[in-house]
Parts: structure tokens; C-alpha cells; sequence
């Protein structure tokens, strides 16, 4: 199946920007079941100054903001292949070490509250628990839209019993990697069955299990990504894979505006 | 060059330079104080107004005394002009551009800022204060020769030069704004004792009583003052002399870096829209009108200077 | 602990005077005590009027320092150095292969050598750095090795410095200083002059700029501004080396290179050397609130635009809990015997060493594993029993934090006192340069002295002091 996708983001600022740097984490990987074919990102208000492939096998742009600028628009388009492979993303490629993956960070930090959600998780096999997790988190933090904070750590989500997709892959963090198992942030897009438009971008974790490799897990919509799911950058958490990182100097926010298409070729 | 470092240069002169004339209106207050009959406090009020530093003073003691006055201009924490925080400041610029400075001009700078901390760490009686004004323009005009002996004449002499300068002229006017009334030419008390009181002052507080001599002969006229504290170009701290060495620096940055930057053709309008007229040009003006609009135009100048080459973001 | 005897590097074991000393000795005992006083004031008055001083972190400005120099030279003779340089240049050629595996392979893990727990439970670990190849493939460009001596041939290191090693800018001042002062002893003794490091310093970091810049690489010195306790070294290696000295606030990320606010613009930097911690390096990509770093330089970094000396992340390679696999990782990297000793270190995190390190507490020194500078440690030979307790109870509490090394019987060198000379436990901290060109060392480096009589801390935030340090040819 290949989606296009046109991702268009426009900051306006009150007053021009004097500096301003954007770290962009927007580009799909190639991997596995998932092959880009043609992607382009384009930007008004700012040149894309520089480019590299981060320790996560992401690539990050860096976007230097005009001087004097009111507006910036950023304009990601292109096309994905991709193929069903049930979630399973495959072998770690480094170059960083597996046991990263294990570490804990802010974010993803277990409390009392993930510790109790992981005991309750069983299962024959490691992939049966992971399973059996999902089901749990998604259970435990109800999806609403709009009620939580995006520097939420897992156990607020938790003991806020809701969130959006970005904590339910957090909780899922937590608990993996509290469970021994290796696990990641991916954020990425979404094909949806009853729109093309969007406002904005999915998020979704990895867990890394015996035999399989990285497999992921949708605690959102409860399933393992299928070949509706464009996998975009990987991190240890939210922070490490942001899609937009910046600083700036002058030019208070005025507007932030996401359009997102994505659809079926 | 950084801008920061430009920027460090121009302040580390800046303040040096101040602190030689906030030395140097402290003896002429004293000196006035010594000499006349009848001196009140009041004479101080002039001072520190000169100074510029009256209304910081007034906020902080109740009436103007001798004490208190020389206290508040020598060593005053309170008191960002006082010699003491100049020094400190001036030092401080110095070691942020260490870079740029000769070895002879950074220990000159430090030595003199551990020899004024050290003398004005306590209150400096009567009896000794001619000697620590003495050593203050000593050891200031210590850094200067070491500057002028050791440094190379390139953009970092230049902004050394144009803090100078800017200060200067900036003391210098406002020694007359303060004072300008006494020059006037008035049909009243032309020659009293009063107003010889008050040239002595003028001229004091510039070190210009020779050359004033030199330049005018031995009687004291107020427009030969003026004229010799505004126009005369052989007087070292005459305005018409620090505009044209802003103007000679200024311009050499320009031919150093290949473009003459919006803050040369400000001197450059100083120096011929104003500094070039005869006095009676300047008295038709009005003096006070003239010397406020050359304060004006000396802020402005310091502002653009510091946009042309980047001293901050 | 008075009692026991200590190698005196003047006077050896026996009293009698060691051979690198000898002119010096002659020299000395023809000199009137009294004139010597004289010169160590005057030695004291020309560095403060230099400002060779060190801010005293968390006070004013008014609280610059003098670290007390003293006259007495340090000597080494040119083959005890010569022994010395070439362990330390297989140690420094270790640990950067070693930081170079760390952030690639691990090859060193995989073989078992080192364990998992000593790179993953490490907060010097940058992931940042992960499979980035600094320019010229250099990690650690600057290096303080300090090492300590217990007698004529025993040398160890305590110690390895691979972020930001300070202390250079003294070695090099109490050389002029000693030249001013005593210029007839260096016509009696043929020292090895020091006075070519910062040419070296520049040339070494110029070596190390990105490939193909077409031009000669600016290079720039990054401190952290004029109250920072090293500020005088960062001026006067800048000053030295002619580069520019930079705060954060001087710099920007522009047209995907670092660039530099100058009077005509901003310009690029292609090598910084930088004395600023990684963590402040850049607010986007580490510590959001920092405001000594500039945002965007690890974009730069990574993007392969910038040299960044030391690299980010050096400091796994100086971790005193690594510090004790140091053998190991000499040996696996240069396939070589360590030249260079290591002082037997008790890991705590290792049960069997936590309860060896409990019962000799009192003759053993307890380090933190990531302190420095001499704060939170423990010389149990000194420490009273309040100290003891107190400390015990901080090891049953967090044993992985803390190594321990029995206490060395350090060597001793002479320092001027007011009833002549004294002996006084030394130091040595040789500097290290490293670039795709070779290793340079200079010979010689800082000497530290802990002037308390008996005391065995020479840092100089503890009360110590420093001296010249001569390398003879032989």
C-alpha cells in the first residue's frame, strides 16, 4: 500500500523573530516494511541550514529562522510504501546498544502507579505480556483528547487515569522497560478510515522482544501497527523523538496552525 | 574583532576616563572650599550635578554636606560614577578583553585597581585626600601611557580611543550646562569676585588654568572660556578636540574595515554643524540650548556606535 | 603516620642529595635565606599583579585568590621523564581508543573486559554521541594525567583528566616567574622549556579541524565568563594561542556553521576549545536551561561542521569507578602492559571490597566516583572518628558511589619556609596534547604541594599550592 502525506505547519509570531533555530525530526525512516519514496521538506520563513543522522538512526534538520521574520512555514510531503508485518519492525541495528533502550528517563520514570499496572500484566511469552500490557494501559489512561499536558511523565498519566497517545506510549515505556524489556518512543502518521485530514501527528511505542526484535504497540487504538502506520523518528521518550524542538529569541508565539493529509495512493 | 570585545574596550575608557574626572571635580570643590570666604556646601550641590550623580545622592542623604559629598563621589557602592565603581568597572572591562590588551596596559589597569580599592577601603580623611586624588590621576593616567607606549593603532586602539573621548566630551559638557549661566554675557557682575569664583571652577575642573593662560592671556573673559571649553582645538579636553578625535577614529575603523559605519556621519555632523561655528555663533544659539543639544547628540552617537559594531545581540 | 618515611625526591630516603638536585643545592646553599624570603613576596606581588588568581566558586568577585607558588623547582630528571612520557602516551592513546568503542562497537563489553553496568549506569555516557566520529577522529585534545610517585622508580597514576583539564596556564606562569627571578639557575641546569605549549595547543587543535575547509580553521576559546574560577587560564591561553575568548552569548549557529559575533558580523569558528561542561553546552539538545552554551552546536557537532575539543562525552573516560579498569582497557586497546601503574582501587559497588573498605576504613582514602577536586573524600589516616562514622554510614548507604585506594606513602619535595626547607607531599598533573599528528607531551606539567605539613590534599581549593616543574636534559 502506499500513502502520501503532506504535513504543513505555520508558526506566526506577534513580533519578528530576531534568532530562532527548529531541530525537525519529520523525516520517515526506510525500513523493514516501510520503504520512502519520494520525501521533500520545504521551508518559508527559515532555510534549512543542516542535516545528519542522529544516534537513533533519525534524521534530524536543523532550521535556522529568517532575522525579522512574522511567519514560518514548514511543508513535509511525500510518498511511503509499506507493507503488513503485524508491528514487527524487526532486528536492532545500532548504532546505539540495546540496553539504551533500558534506560530510564524523566519521562518514563516508574512510580507506584506503573509498578502496580505491571503486575497485573501475565502471559506465556514475552510477547503475550507486551500484549497483555497494552490492553492494560489502554485500560488504565482513557484516550481524551485536550485534558493532558505534553510534559506529562508517565505516572501523571497514570494517576490521571487519562491522556493522549503520546502518554499512553509513555505508561507503555515505563512498564517495559520496568518489565526488563527493552522499549521506545515512535512517533509517526496515521492512516485514518473515515478522513484524510488531520491536526496532528500519531505516537506509538517499541518494545524490543526475544526472537521477534522491535515490535510495536498501539495502546491508542489497541492493536499492533499495521501498514496504515508510517513510522517517522524513534527516541527514548516524547523529548528524544520529537518531530520539533526549538529555541528563540524574540517573537512570541501569536498562532500555531497543523494540517496533515494522509491518504491512500 | 568580537563586539564584545568592542564593547569592553569602549567601557574599560570609559570608566577610567571617568573616574580621573570625578577625581578631578572632587579637588576643585575642595580647592574652591579651601580658598574662598563663605564657600557654603552648596558649591557641592554643583559638584555632584556635574557629576551627574545628584539625584542618586539626594536619594540617598538627607542635606548636601563636604563629608558626605566627597564620600558619595570617591567610594560610594551606591554610586555607580564614584571612583571607586569606576575603577572596579573599568577593571572588570579590562579583564573580559584581556585578550586584547599588552600585557603592560592589563598590569597597569590591575595595579591600579588593587591600589585604589586598597586606599579607598575606608573613609578618606581630609588630610590625605589630595594625595589619593593625586594617585587616582597618577595611576590613571598610568593605563593611559601605557596604552598609548605599548598598544597597536588598530580597531581595538580605536575603541579604547572612542570611549575616551566620548566620556570626555560628555564631562566636559556638562561641566558647562551646570555652569553655563556664569558665561553669559551679562551687563551685571562682568568681573565681580563671584563670577571669577566660578571660572576658576570651570576651568579647574578641566585642568585648564595654563593653558587657558597660554591661549587667552591672564584676565578671565566668559566668552574666551567658552570658547576655549567648546571651539578650541588645541585644548585636550575642549569638545571641539574629542569630537575630532571621535571623528579621526571613527574614521580609521571605517578605513579598516572597508565601510564607513552611520555613526561616523553623526560625528562628522557634529564636528561641522556645530563645532565648527565661531563662539558668537554658539551664544546666538544659546548656550545652554547648545551644550543640551550636544549632550543629546553625544548619547545618540554612543548609541549608534553601539549598534554598528555590534556590541550586543 | 609521622613516623613513617617518605621518598624525598631532593634527599632521597638516605638524606643525601639526589642528583637532579645537585646544582640546585649547590645554588641554594650559597643563597642568603633573607633574599629568598624576599623573592618568594616579590614572586606572590608579580602574580597578583598578572592576576593569576582563581575565583573561589559561589562568591563575589572580590574573592580572586592566589594559589600560593613556591620557589623550590621540582626536578625530574630527563630519563626518570622519559619513562614516564611513554606511559603516559600509551595511556592516552587507550582512552581514546576506548572512547572511540564506547561510542561504536563496545567491543570492549561484548569481550567481556568491562562491564555492561559500567557504561549504562554512567551519567557521563552521552547517547548524543552515539556512532559520531569527531573531525580528525580525536576525542580527548587536551589531557592531565596526575600521577604521584612513592620512590625512585615508583610512579602511579591517580588519576586521568579527559574533559577539561585546567591547571596549564601555571605550569607555564611559574616557569616565567622561576626565569624573572632566578635567571642564573637556569644557566646552571639544563631545563626542558615549556613555553612552546600554547604554539603546540594551537597547532594541535588546528590539526584537528573538519576536513576540507579550504582555509585556515578559526579557532576560539569557550569559557564560561569572568567569574568562573578558571577564567584567568581560558584569557590567557586565548591571548596566548591569539584566538578569540567566547561566552555563549558571543555565539550563534548561523548558515549551519558556529559563528561568532565580531565587530563586522558573525563569523564562523571551525575548532572550539571549550571550557564549558557537556551538560551546558547546548540548551536544545542538553540542559534547557543553560546559558553558557549556544543552542544548536551539537546540530552543528553532529552535522560534522565543528570541531569540539575535548569532544562531548570524554568524561566515561575519566570516571574514577572506570579509572579502576584502566589495566584492562590499556591492555585491550594498545595489546601492550600497562607502563604505567594504577593505584589499587576497591570498587564498593563489589561486596567483598565494600566489606574489606568497612573494616580498614581508617588507613584507607574513600573517593566519590564522580566528585572532584577533592571535596566529599575521605583520608581515613587523618579523619576523625565523627568523620569515620559519618562516612561509613554514606558507604552502607550508596557503596556504588564510592572506590577506595589505600593511602600512598606520597613522595615528598621541599618547600621554603620561614625555618628553611620543609618537606611537603607533591603531585605531578603532566599536560597532553593529541591530534591526528601524534601525542605531544610537555615536559614537566603542574606540580601541586600540599603546604600543611603532613597533608596529603594538594588541591588547590583544599590549601594547596604549586611549583615550578623542571624536566633536565640529561
Amino acid at each position: 500500500m502506499n500513502l502520501t502525506i503532506r504535513h504543513i505547519t505555520r508558526y506566526r509570531f506577534e513580533e519578528p523573530v530576531n534568532f530562532g533555530l527548529q531541530q525537525l525530526r519529520k523525516t520517515p525512516k526506510s525500513r523493514h516494511s516501510q520503504n520512502v519514496l519520494r520525501w521533500d521538506t520545504s521551508v518559508a520563513g527559515g532555510q534549512q541550514s543542516l542535516s545528519y543522522t542522529d544516534h537513533h538512526q533519525n534524521t534530524v534538520d536543523l532550521i535556522e529562522i529568517d532575522r525579522g521574520a512574522q511567519e514560518l512555514v514548514i511543508t513535509c510531503e511525500g510518498e511511503v510504501h509499506l507493507d503488513d508485518n503485524h508491528g514487527v519492525v524487526g532486528r536492532h541495528l545500532g548504532p546505539a546498544p540495546l540496553w539504551l533502550y533500558r534506560r530510564v528517563t524523566p519521562q518514563t520514570k516508574a512510580g507506584q502507579g506503573v509498578r502496580a499496572l505491571v503486575r497485573g500484566v501475565s502471559g506465556d511469552t514475552e510477547l503475550d505480556r507486551a500484549h497483555a500490557l497494552m490492553a492494560a494501559v489502554a485500560e488504565a489512561v482513557a484516550y481524551e483528547v485536550g485534558t493532558s499536558e505534553s510534559d506529562w511523565t508517565a505516572e501523571e498519566a497514570l494517576s490521571a487515569g487519562r491522556g493522549v497517545c503520546q502518554d499512553h506510549s509513555h505508561v507503555f515505556i515505563a512498564c517495559a522497560r520496568e518489565m526488563g524489556l527493552p522499549a521506545r518512543y515512535v512517533s509517526g502518521y496515521l492512516m485514518l478510515d473515515h478522513t484524510t485530514e488531520q491536526d496532528a501527528m500519531h505516537a506509538w511505542a517499541e518494545a524490543h522482544l526475544p526472537g521477534l526484535g522491535w515490535v510495536g504497540f498501539d495502546c491508542s487504538n489497541c492493536i499492533s501497527p499495521d501498514q496504515r502506520y508510517v513510522r517517522v523518528a524513534t527516541g527514548m521518550d516524547y523529548h528524544d523523538a520529537a518531530p520539533v524542538r526549538g529555541t528563540r529569541q524574540g517573537g512570541a508565539l501569536e498562532a500555531l496552525d497543523v494540517e496533515i493529509e494522509v491518504a491512500q495512493q | 574583532m568580537l563586539g564584545k570585545t568592542a564593547n569592553g574596550l569602549f567601557w574599560m575608557y570609559r570608566a577610567l576616563e571617568r573616574a580621573e574626572n570625578t577625581a578631578r571635580l572632587i579637588e576643585t570643590g575642595q580647592r574652591i572650599a579651601l580658598t574662598r570666604m563663605g564657600a557654603s556646601d552648596e558649591e557641592w550641590r554643583s559638584v555632584l550635578q556635574t557629576a551627574g550623580t545628584l539625584d542618586g545622592y539626594i536619594a540617598d542623604h538627607e542635606k548636601v554636606t563636604k563629608d558626605a559629598a566627597i564620600d558619595w563621589l570617591l567610594r560610594s557602592r551606591d554610586n555607580p560614577s564614584s571612583v571607586l565603581c569606576c575603577v572596579e568597572q573599568a577593571r572588570m572591562n579590562a579583564r573580559t578583553v584581556r585578550t586584547a590588551l599588552t600585557g603592560e596596559v592589563w598590569e597597569a589597569m590591575n595595579g591600579t585597581y588593587m591600589r585604589v580599592k586598597e586606599v579607598l577601603a575606608r573613609k578618606v580623611s581630609e588630610r590625605d585626600l589630595p594625595q589619593v586624588l593625586g594617585m587616582i590621576r597618577q595611576r590613571t593616567g598610568l593605563v593611559r601611557g601605557a596604552t598609548h607606549g605599548t598598544m597597536l593603532r588598530n580597531d581595538i586602539y580605536d575603541f579604547a580611543r572612542i570611549g575616551t573621548f566620548l566620556e570626555r566630551a560628555d564631562n566636559t559638557a556638562r561641566i558647562i550646562d551646570v555652569k553655563y549661566y556664569v558665561l553669559l554675557p551679562s551687563v551685571t557682575a562682568v568681573g565681580t569676585s563671584i563670577d571669577n569664583v566660578q571660572w576658576e571652577t570651570i576651568l579647574r575642573s578641566v585642568s585648564g588654568q595654563g593653558g587657558y593662560r597660554m591661549e587667552y592671556g591672564a584676565s578671565s573673559e566668559p566668552r574666551d572660556i567658552a570658547q576655549f571649553l567648546i571651539l578650541n582645538r588645541r585644548m585636550p579636553r575642549s569638545l571641539s578636540f574629542c569630537a575630532h578625535k571621535l571623528r579621526d577614529n571613527l574614521g580609521f575603523l571605517g578605513s579598516d574595515y572597508g565601510e564607513r559605519a552611520p555613526s561616523f556621519a553623526k560625528i562628522d555632523h557634529i564636528d561641522r554643524a556645530y563645532l565648527s561655528l565661531d563662539i558668537d555663533a554658539v551664544f546666538d544659539y544659546g548656550l545652554h540650548e547648545f551644550i543640551q543639544k550636544m549632550l543629546l547628540l553625544l548619547g545618540d552617537l554612543g548609541r549608534q556606535i553601539e549598534v554598528d559594531y555590534r556590541f550586543y545581540e | 603516620m609521622n613516623d613513617q618515611v617518605y621518598f624525598d625526591e631532593m634527599l632521597g630516603t638516605e638524606g643525601t642529595v639526589r642528583r637532579p638536585y645537585q646544582p640546585f643545592n649547590t645554588w641554594f646553599e650559597g643563597e642568603d635565606p633573607k633574599h629568598l624570603r624576599a623573592k618568594q613576596r616579590e614572586a606572590e606581588d608579580l602574580f597578583r599583579l598578572t592576576g593569576i588568581t582563581f575565583n573561589v566558586y559561589g562568591r563575589a568577585e572580590a574573592e580572586e585568590r592566589l594559589i600560593p607558588f613556591d620557589i623550590i623547582p621540582r626536578i625530574i630528571s630527563g630519563r626518570e621523564w622519559q619513562k614516564l612520557s611513554r606511559g603516559i602516551e600509551q595511556r592516552v592513546r587507550a582512552i581514546n581508543a576506548f572512547l572511540y568503542d564506547i561510542y561504536h562497537g563496545q567491543e570492549i563489553v561484548k569481550a567481556g573486559r568491562l562491564p555492561e553496568q559500567m557504561i549504562t549506569r554512567n551519567d557521563a555516557f552521552l547517547p548524543e554521541m552515539i556512532g559520531t566520529r569527531p573531525p580528525g577522529g580525536v576525542y580527548t585534545h587536551i589531557v592531565g594525567i596526575d600521577l604521584v610517585r612513592t620512590g625512585p622508580e615508583e610512579f602511579y597514576v591517580l588519576e586521568d583528566n579527559a574533559r577539561t583539564p585546567s591547571g596549564v596556564s601555571y605550569m607555564l606562569e611559574n616557569r616565567e616567574t622561576m626565569l624573572q627571578m632566578f635567571p642564573e639557575l637556569f644557566s646552571r641546569n639544563r631545563v626542558q622549556p615549556v613555553s612552546t605549549y600554547p604554539g603546540d595547543l594551537y597547532n594541535s587543535l588546528a590539526a584537528c579541524a573538519p576536513e576540507g575547509l579550504g582555509r585556515k580553521p578559526t579557532v576560539g576559546l569557550l569559557t564560561p565568563g569572568i567569574f568562573n574560577s578558571a577564567y584567568f587560564e581560558h584569557s590567557f591561553l586565548a591571548d596566548e594561542m591569539g584566538v578569540e575568548l567566547v561566552e555563549g552569548h558571543d555565539l550563534r549557529v548561523e548558515d549551519g556553521r558556529l559563528c561568532m559575533r565580531t565587530t563586522l558580523g558573525y563569523k564562523p569558528i571551525d575548532v572550539l576549545y571549550r571550557r564549558v561542561d557537556d551538560d551546558f553546552l547546548d540548551p536544545l539538545t542538553f540542559n534547557p536551561d543553560s546559558t553558557l552554551g549556544v543552542p544548536g552546536i551539537m546540530d552543528v557537532y553532529r552535522a560534522g561542521n565543528l570541531t569540539i575539543a575535548n569532544a562531548p562525552g570524554t568524561g566515561i573516560a575519566d570516571d574514577k569507578a572506570i579509572y579502576s579498569y584502566m589495566p584492562e582497557i590499556v591492555e585491550f586497546y594498545t595489546g601492550e602492559r600497562p607502563l604505567l601503574e594504577n593505584v589499587p582501587t576497591w570498587r564498593c559497588s563489589d561486596k567483598e571490597s565494600l566489606a574489606y573498605v568497612l573494616d580498614n576504613l581508617k588507613e584507607l582514602v574513600v573517593k566519590e566516583v564522580h566528585g572532584s577536586g577533592g571535596y566529599g573524600m575521605l583520608i581515613g589516616p587523618t579523619a576523625t572518628k565523627k568523620e569515620l562514622a559519618e562516612f561509613r554510614k554514606k558507604l552502607e548507604a550508596r557503596p556504588g558511589n564510592y572506590i577506595a585506594q589505600p593511602t600512598l606513602s606520597l613522595s615528598t619535595v621541599p618547600i621554603f619556609t620561614k625555618s628553611g626547607l620543609a618537606p611537603r607531599h607533591v603531585d605531578l598533573r603532566p599536560f597532553v596534547l593529541v591530534s591526528p599528528k601524534g601525542i605531544n607531551i610537555t615536559p614537566g606539567g603542574l606540580t601541586r604541594v600540599a603546604l600543611k605539613k603532613g597533608s596529603l590534599v594538594v588541591n588547590s581549593s583544599q590549601g594547596g599550592g604549586t611549583k615550578d616543574t623542571w624536566v633536565l636534559e640529561d
